[in-house]
């Protein structure tokens, strides 16, 4: 039996019937179409699906669809207005922050939560901010690198970040 | 080759549009009108007799389509999935697989049925309502136990336990040990490893009845060796299979051998006549996806006292599993790679692969190759450490100077400089400093340890003469095609697959340099085995720059050959006379007299042809490399043990690699940061834990199988040397496992190093807290 759920997703007002038992990022790559969200893990270790949920940096696997009732979501293809880069999807672009690229949206949304409360983090607040995303691939060096210059960018004007 | 405009330049990579914005395409987005959902039900025991699979429950779930078991299977699939020589090609015993358990299940997750429903969920709920009754057996866990005569056995229908043994001898070994003046001897635990890339396995399959093709969509290295496995299984021509590799998100070895849902997911959609798909869930792919490593070394070192190294002696016992992976026996080459870069009288190695009640191993990132590595590289630590020698000292003492240098086994390492990379890795990391505050460290009770690792590795595979025995009959060359359209736009296709290797980027710089066209004007395709040459060997082994690369710079080769020639005759001048520079042909001491390579091609299309040339301006090439190549480099790391925690922090890190030349730099680095820090992941965190009683997989999520995060891991420094491999026209080598079979030594090396004064000397992987911490308590009683 289907239950009603609205929610903003990346500026778009919707209301859909969806089962109490879908999970948020299924909704999100199913109904919404959006599949720039991945699943890597089954027990919300990979931050692979990582959104932002009214500003917040969620795993999508690991909550409901309908616990985001009346929420707005931002998803990595609404974190720069079409045909735009976000700072973060420049800096990782520059600076070689991905190579599968399959965690990368996870780790630019954890990374777009964290820079909008800290506008320098050092790199042990990049490390606490991105606890959370796993990485198979770079070793992590570019990543930390790209949100430095992400940051750098971002204080410089070059954008104003998105759900800060 | 020198360096140019694009061959050598750090060029932003043409795939991270589509990444960074959301917009790739892996395989579980991909959908077909009418897709049903696929849910593999799975053995919870690692060894047990089936007695019977009652399906009705499952059937009678609303939504649920078919439940599929081996006797439905059988209809359509037929064989047993393949098993190549590789390195050990005199087998004893291999165990026939089917995808699908019939009588006996032989692992844990090993398939006993496969659900069909309309929605994911549904199909995963109706798994779990088949209910399969079992008559457990005794588990196989430990391959050193499942040698013995007396153990029980891994299939109930197999002779032993024993699915190869052979030894390579590589010299006269008791002449080698008979003037050794010193021996030291010590057994290495590879531990088993999951490759973990972040996208797991995933296969779509649609089946036409009616045109009797099939189309496959899967996250794999390999998709032209995968259509040749699947349509053989099937019965289906070749040529009606299609099968497609996009966006893969990870590969590391775990997505190049075939797997029991690559041949389930198809054949269900022929049994049902409608597009299936199943996607593995990460706890799936931590039991059911191949582990990688899974190896117990014991090996003694003869030496004589002024630190000359005389013999190797080692026996690798490694855990197959309950099947021989297909690529399985590649593992053993890190028995033809102990000796590393170091000078031997003599090696002499076996190799026993066991069975166990477990998941097959097969090649992880490297494979082989870092286990040689870090077998050899303990050994001449610990031939130092006897004899009071500088690691660095003994290293240098014996490395190999003269090339190309014939190893023990007759491999010929093609170019090298071993010193070039230690000595600049020693200066990089302040080796000489670090000792002096190691000593004065130790002076304070701190327990800190200088570790090197000097490398080197077999990659490019590879020649014809060695590889197609090593398959069964096809060689792991590698082909290109590569077409001019009227227009001056240039497809190119290469055989190789790119899942974050950024071949998009480097093999378009390299098609754009060679032909004198824009970056912009190069399209390159990988993936589809619609598209392209007849076949494709695929990505694993570092081999594609060294390989594809060549393939397609041998097919840009031919092209300018015939453009040449066109371009002379529209000029009429001689061929002899013309220069290419800058994407023209001009007529030597006539510079007005030139035409662009995308005049040319638009002509190829025209009427105005020399007599004898046939339109088009494209070609396909296959590119049968001469020999292997062989990158090396210089590791070291510096770690410090907690005396009160046994938790090791890594302090310094280098890393001095050479791949011969370079064609992006950025690309490069990124690979060996990778590899640095999936070995260090070996080396301190990461184990596959059976329980050694049931058989049961201890570290069955994430949770338990630790993938460190980035603050595990240190940055790196990494420099690089360039000595040009002799082998290719590029000069080219591989980079892709560089870091994994370099820092695992590196790593424990140090720690060793740290742990010296407490009278140890060796320790396992990985070298976690609670095993420094228990070998510190037993030191120190």
């Amino acid at each position: 039996m289907g239950q009603t759920l609205r929610v903003t997703v990346n500026g778009e007002a919707r209301s859909d019937e969806v089962e109490p038992r879908l999970l948020l990022v299924h909704y999100l790559r199913e109904t919404c179409g959006l599949t720039g969200t991945h699943v890597g893990c089954d027990t919300s270790q990979c931050g692979a699906c990582t959104v932002l949920l009214d500003g917040a940096a969620v795993k999508s696997c690991n909550m409901l669809a309908l616990q985001a009732d009346g929420a707005e979501i931002t998803t990595i293809e609404g974190l720069a207005p079409e045909g735009g880069l976000h700072p973060l999807q420049t800096a990782f672009w520059e600076n070689h922050g991905l190579q599968c690229g399959y965690c990368t949206p996870g780790f630019i949304m954890a990374a777009a939560a964290l820079l909008a409360e800290n506008h320098d983090p050092s790199d042990e607040e990049i490390g606490r901010g991105l606890e959370g995303n796993l990485c198979r691939c770079t070793g992590y060096v570019n990543i930390r690198k790209a949100v430095k210059a992400a940051a750098q960018a971002m204080r410089e004007g070059a954008a104003a970040p998105i759900g800060g | 080759m020198a360096v140019t405009q694009l061959i050598g330049a750090r060029v932003q990579r043409r795939e991270d549009p589509r990444l960074i914005t959301g917009h790739g395409r892996f395989m579980e987005d991909h959908t077909l009108p009418g897709l049903t959902h696929l849910a593999v039900v799975r053995s919870p025991h690692p060894h047990a007799l089936i007695l019977g699979i009652d399906t009705a429950a499952a059937r009678a779930l609303p939504g649920v389509l078919a439940v599929f078991t081996a006797a439905d299977f059988h209809k359509v699939l037929s064989g047993s999935m393949p098993v190549t020589p590789s390195f050990a090609p005199e087998k004893k015993y291999v165990p026939e697989r089917f995808p699908i358990a019939d009588r006996e299940v032989c692992f844990q997750g090993e398939p006993v049925a496969v659900v069909v429903a309309n929605d994911r969920y549904l199909a995963a709920d109706a798994a779990d309502l088949v209910h399969v009754t079992y008559e457990p057996l005794p588990a196989v866990v430990d391959p050193e136990g499942a040698m013995n005569p007396g153990s029980p056995l891994v299939h109930t229908d197999g002779p032993d336990n024993i699915g190869w043994d052979m030894t390579y001898a590589g010299g006269d070994i008791d002449a080698a040990f008979s003037r050794a003046e010193v021996v030291v001897k010590e057994r290495i635990i590879q531990q088993r490893l999951a490759p973990s890339a972040m996208e797991t396995r995933g296969v779509m399959a649609s089946y036409s009845p009616y045109s009797e093709d099939l189309t496959l969509w899967l996250s794999s290295q390999n998709p032209h060796f995968i259509r040749l496995f699947v349509s053989g299984a099937m019965g289906i021509p070749e040529s009606r299979v299609r099968v497609v590799s996009p966006d893969v998100g990870g590969g590391f070895g775990s997505k190049i051998s075939p797997y029991p849902e690559d041949y389930l997911v198809p054949a269900a959609s022929k049994l049902l006549g409608r597009p299936v798909r199943w996607i593995e869930t990460r706890t799936e792919s931590v039991m059911t996806t191949i582990h990688g490593r899974g190896q117990v070394f014991t090996a003694e070192a003869a030496a004589l006292r002024d630190g000359t190294l005389l013999g190797l002696r080692l026996t690798q016992v490694l855990d197959l599993g309950a099947y021989h992976g297909t690529f399985g026996a590649f593992q053993a080459c890190a028995c033809l790679m102990a000796g590393g870069v170091y000078r031997w009288e003599a090696i002499s190695a076996r190799t026993v692969g066991v069975l166990t009640n477990k998941v097959p191993t097969d090649p992880y990132r490297g494979a082989g190759r870092p286990e040689g590595t870090h077998l050899c590289e303990r050994m001449v630590d610990r031939v130092a450490d006897e004899l009071g020698m500088d690691p660095a000292e003994l290293r240098r003492k014996n490395f190999a100077r003269e090339f190309p240098f014939v190893n023990n086994f007759g491999l010929t390492y093609d170019s090298g400089n071993y010193d070039g990379t230690l000595d600049r890795a020693m200066e990089l990391s302040d080796y000489q400093g670090w000792r002096q505050r190691q000593a004065s460290a130790r002076d304070e009770g701190r327990l800190i340890g200088i570790g090197l690792s000097t490398w080197v590795e077999i990659c490019g595979l590879g020649p014809s003469a060695a590889t197609a025995g090593a398959t069964g009959g096809i060689a792991l060359v590698e082909s290109a095609q590569i077409r001019f359209l009227p227009s001056g736009s240039v497809a190119a296709y290469v055989g190789t697959h790119a899942h974050g290797q950024g071949h998009d980027t480097t093999f378009s710089q390299l098609v754009a340099e060679t032909l004198g066209v824009p970056l912009e004007a190069v399209d390159l395709r990988h993936g589809d085995t619609a598209e392209g040459p007849a076949f494709g060997y695929g990505t694993y082994g570092s081999r594609s720059l060294s390989v594809g690369g060549m393939a397609l710079y041998t097919a840009s080769q031919e092209i300018l050959a015939k453009a040449r020639k066109l371009a002379a005759h529209l000029l009429e001048a001689s061929p002899d006379d013309l220069e290419f520079t800058a994407g023209a042909f001009t007529v030597r001491g006539n510079p007005q007299a030139k035409k662009t390579i995308q005049e040319v091609a638009l002509a190829s299309y025209g009427g105005n042809l020399p007599a004898g040339m046939e339109q088009g301006l494209e070609a396909v090439s296959h590119f049968d490399p001469p020999n292997f190549v062989w990158p090396f480099g210089a590791h070291v790391c510096v770690a410090e043990v907690d005396r009160e925690t046994g938790a090791v922090e890594i302090l310094s890190y280098t890393g001095v690699d050479d791949c011969g030349n370079v064609i992006n730099p950025m690309i490069v680095e990124g690979q060996v940061q990778g590899g640095i820090a999936q070995s260090i992941a070996q080396a301190l965190f990461e184990e596959v834990v059976y329980d050694g009683e049931s058989g049961q997989l201890v570290t069955g999520t994430m949770l338990d199988y630790l993938v460190p995060t980035m603050n595990e891991l240190p940055t790196p420094q990494l420099d690089r040397t360039v000595t040009p491999s002799p082998t290719n026209a590029l000069g080219v080598k591989g980079i892709g496992e560089a870091g994994t079979i370099a820092a695992s030594a590196a790593v424990i090396n140090a720690v060793c190093d740290a742990l010296r004064p407490l009278g140890i000397h060796h320790v396992d992987m990985p070298a976690s807290p609670d095993r420094l911490w228990r070998l510190m308590q037993e030191a120190g009683r």
